[in-house]
């Protein structure tokens, strides 16, 4: 048996999971959330954190109901993300590892989101689409690494429906994302907008301006509602994103395909990577917001993963680093 | 009425079905751009018609160029179909190739692809250097026609949809990033034979291949430098 604890805090989630072999015991989970028509700072997320922390990794150790003496490795996320809150979770991870005198281990955020959905949705090797705040990636594994076969150019497509969310106010409760998805499911009219895929990557940085420019006359036209709005936008983006999806499939001759990353809940982007799965006979694996949003439990499995096939990380490498891509890491626990 | 006699699946891409049949007694292929359910009616109709004619468009420019590409025979925006000339016969797609060449165990992969990059490089130079940028360039979508003597294999260039024409040298630095992030996560531990493919770019292209290629830079630095967040 091996339990297993991680931190998680790159962005302004902050959460600590514990998990034993594959199954979650427990894995509470803190928001960040700022006023609508603001995103949130990399300063101001880190004071956050840091205001939480303890509280969180008490409740995930009551919650699982494990004591300290019981975990066998402390795991927490190196990156990417943004500095300060990383920082100031990476800071706890250590602190404890040393007080219970447990092995640490520095998990890829990427790999974590990657490995959770695999272990709750059991899709065996799936082309997998990433898509969060700060993450657009379309990934399949091949020969000891998670390759990256398509990605954004610009800006990823969380950001893009964030920053779109707040040129409409919306607010950033739950999150900015999910309050698109509401208001798009009342949409009618479809918006014509920019519609920019380069192979098996996509663009959405002119699209943003595009309606970042026009939001205002379109909506005082009186010719399309903000629904209308959210649900152009939505219909488009994830177009795109189920279109390279698609292409990397083709490609790779995958029959699997699983979503993960915040932008993964959306059940409008699930509906049409659905249809598309059984236009090919594949199979579509997707988890909800407990697992899809960042949290600590997947910094805890994708560490029992790395930990079982021997990895540790020595503690002078027990830094955090804002760049940290998903083709990096060795993937020592796959064939 | 169907122009096509005994119309047989072939392959199932992406986003079209690939039938093979006679048009007008000439065997060819069907390139029909199914429905895609996931997608709003409305655009779905706007994208297949843009991408019908950005093929047909591009693929008649090409044979122009002298580049080897299947030549179309007809285009029908009813039915979505383009029919064009079966290219099939003893062609393999370039993944398979190097693919093959890869597991045969020959010490030599590198001296062995060789040829085959420098003209890839070649072939994609003279895209460029007309300004055609083909939007998808991997190796799924590059066809090697084995000669009789297998000395020197013919590519062919497929796949067209996502092309435009545009002069700008960041167009064609995407264009070239695109290849190189599927080529190196397709064939793994090929990082020589790619950068044959662009010296080939390189000479071919001649004058200006120097910004296109320091645009590649910078894309690929982009990609780098992200913050990624969430």
């Amino acid at each position: 048996m091996t339990v297993v604890i991680g931190f998680e805090g790159s962005a302004n989630k902050l959460g600590i999971g514990i998990v034993r072999d594959g199954k979650v015991l427990s894995n509470p989970r803190v928001t960040y959330i700022t006023p609508p028509g603001e995103g949130f700072l990399p300063r101001d997320t880190a004071k956050h954190h840091q205001a939480h922390v303890l509280d969180v990794l008490e409740k995930a150790l009551l919650e699982a109901n494990v004591k300290p003496s019981e975990i066998d490795v402390v795991c927490y996320t190196k990156g990417p993300g943004m500095g300060a809150p990383l920082v100031s979770v990476a800071v706890v991870a250590r602190t404890v590892a040393q007080l219970w005198n447990k092995p640490i281990i520095g998990v890829n955020h990427c790999i974590g989101h990657i490995e959770m959905g695999r272990t709750i949705t059991g899709a065996e090797n799936p082309t997998v689409l990433y898509v969060s705040g700060g993450n657009t990636q379309v990934i399949a594994y091949s020969q000891k690494r998670y390759r990256i076969f398509g990605e954004t150019v610009d800006i990823a497509v969380g950001n893009c429906l964030d920053r779109f969310a707040r040129v409409l106010k919306l607010s950033n409760d739950p999150s900015p994302g999910y309050n698109i998805e509401q208001m798009a499911k009342r949409g009618k009219i479809l918006v014509p907008l920019p519609y920019v895929v380069k192979g098996m990557d996509v663009s959405f940085s002119g699209l943003l301006s595009y309606i970042e420019d026009r939001a205002e006359s379109l909506l005082g036209s009186g010719q399309y509602t903000k629904e209308d709005l959210c649900f152009s936008l939505q219909e488009t983006v994830f177009a795109m994103l189920v279109e390279t999806t698609e292409r990397a499939m083709a490609h790779c001759g995958s029959k699997e395909v699983l979503i993960v990353g915040g932008v993964g809940c959306n059940v409008r982007l699930q509906d049409m990577m659905e249809k598309m799965a059984k236009e090919r006979g594949a199979t579509l694996f997707a988890t909800d917001e407990r697992f899809c949003i960042d949290n600590g439990a997947m910094i805890a499995q994708a560490g029992l993963e790395m930990y079982l096939s021997g990895q540790t990380t020595k503690w002078e490498e027990t830094t955090c680093t804002q760049r940290f891509r998903t083709d990096e890491v060795e993937v020592t626990w796959r064939d | 009425m169907d122009i096509a006699d005994n119309k047989q699946l072939v392959k199932q891409g992406a986003e079209a079905k690939i039938f093979k049949g006679s048009f007008l007694r000439k065997p060819a292929m069907f390139k029909e751009r199914f429905r895609k359910t996931y997608r709003h009616p409305i655009l779905d109709e706007s994208i297949t018609k843009e991408r019908m004619k950005a093929e047909a468009r591009s693929l008649v420019r090409c044979r122009m160029l002298g580049i080897h590409t299947p030549a179309v025979y007809s285009i029908d925006f009813s039915t979505r179909v383009i029919i064009m000339e079966d290219v099939s016969e003893d062609t393999q797609t370039m993944r398979m190739y190097i693919d093959n060449v890869q597991n045969s165990n020959k010490n030599d992969v590198l001296k062995e692809l060789k040829p085959l990059m420098e003209r890839v490089g070649q072939i994609i130079a003279t895209l460029h250097k007309n300004s055609i940028v083909h939007g998808d360039l991997t190796t799924s979508n590059m066809l090697v026609k084995l000669g009789r003597d297998r000395s020197t294999p013919e590519v062919i260039i497929i796949d067209f949809g996502l092309s435009y024409v545009d002069g700008s040298a960041e167009d064609k630095g995407v264009d070239l990033y695109v290849l190189e992030r599927a080529f190196l996560s397709t064939h793994p531990n090929t990082e020589e034979l790619f950068k044959t493919l662009l010296q080939s770019y390189r000479r071919n292209y001649g004058k200006g291949s120097s910004e296109v290629l320091n645009k590649l830079e910078e894309v690929r630095m982009r990609g780098r430098k992200r913050t990624m967040v969430g």
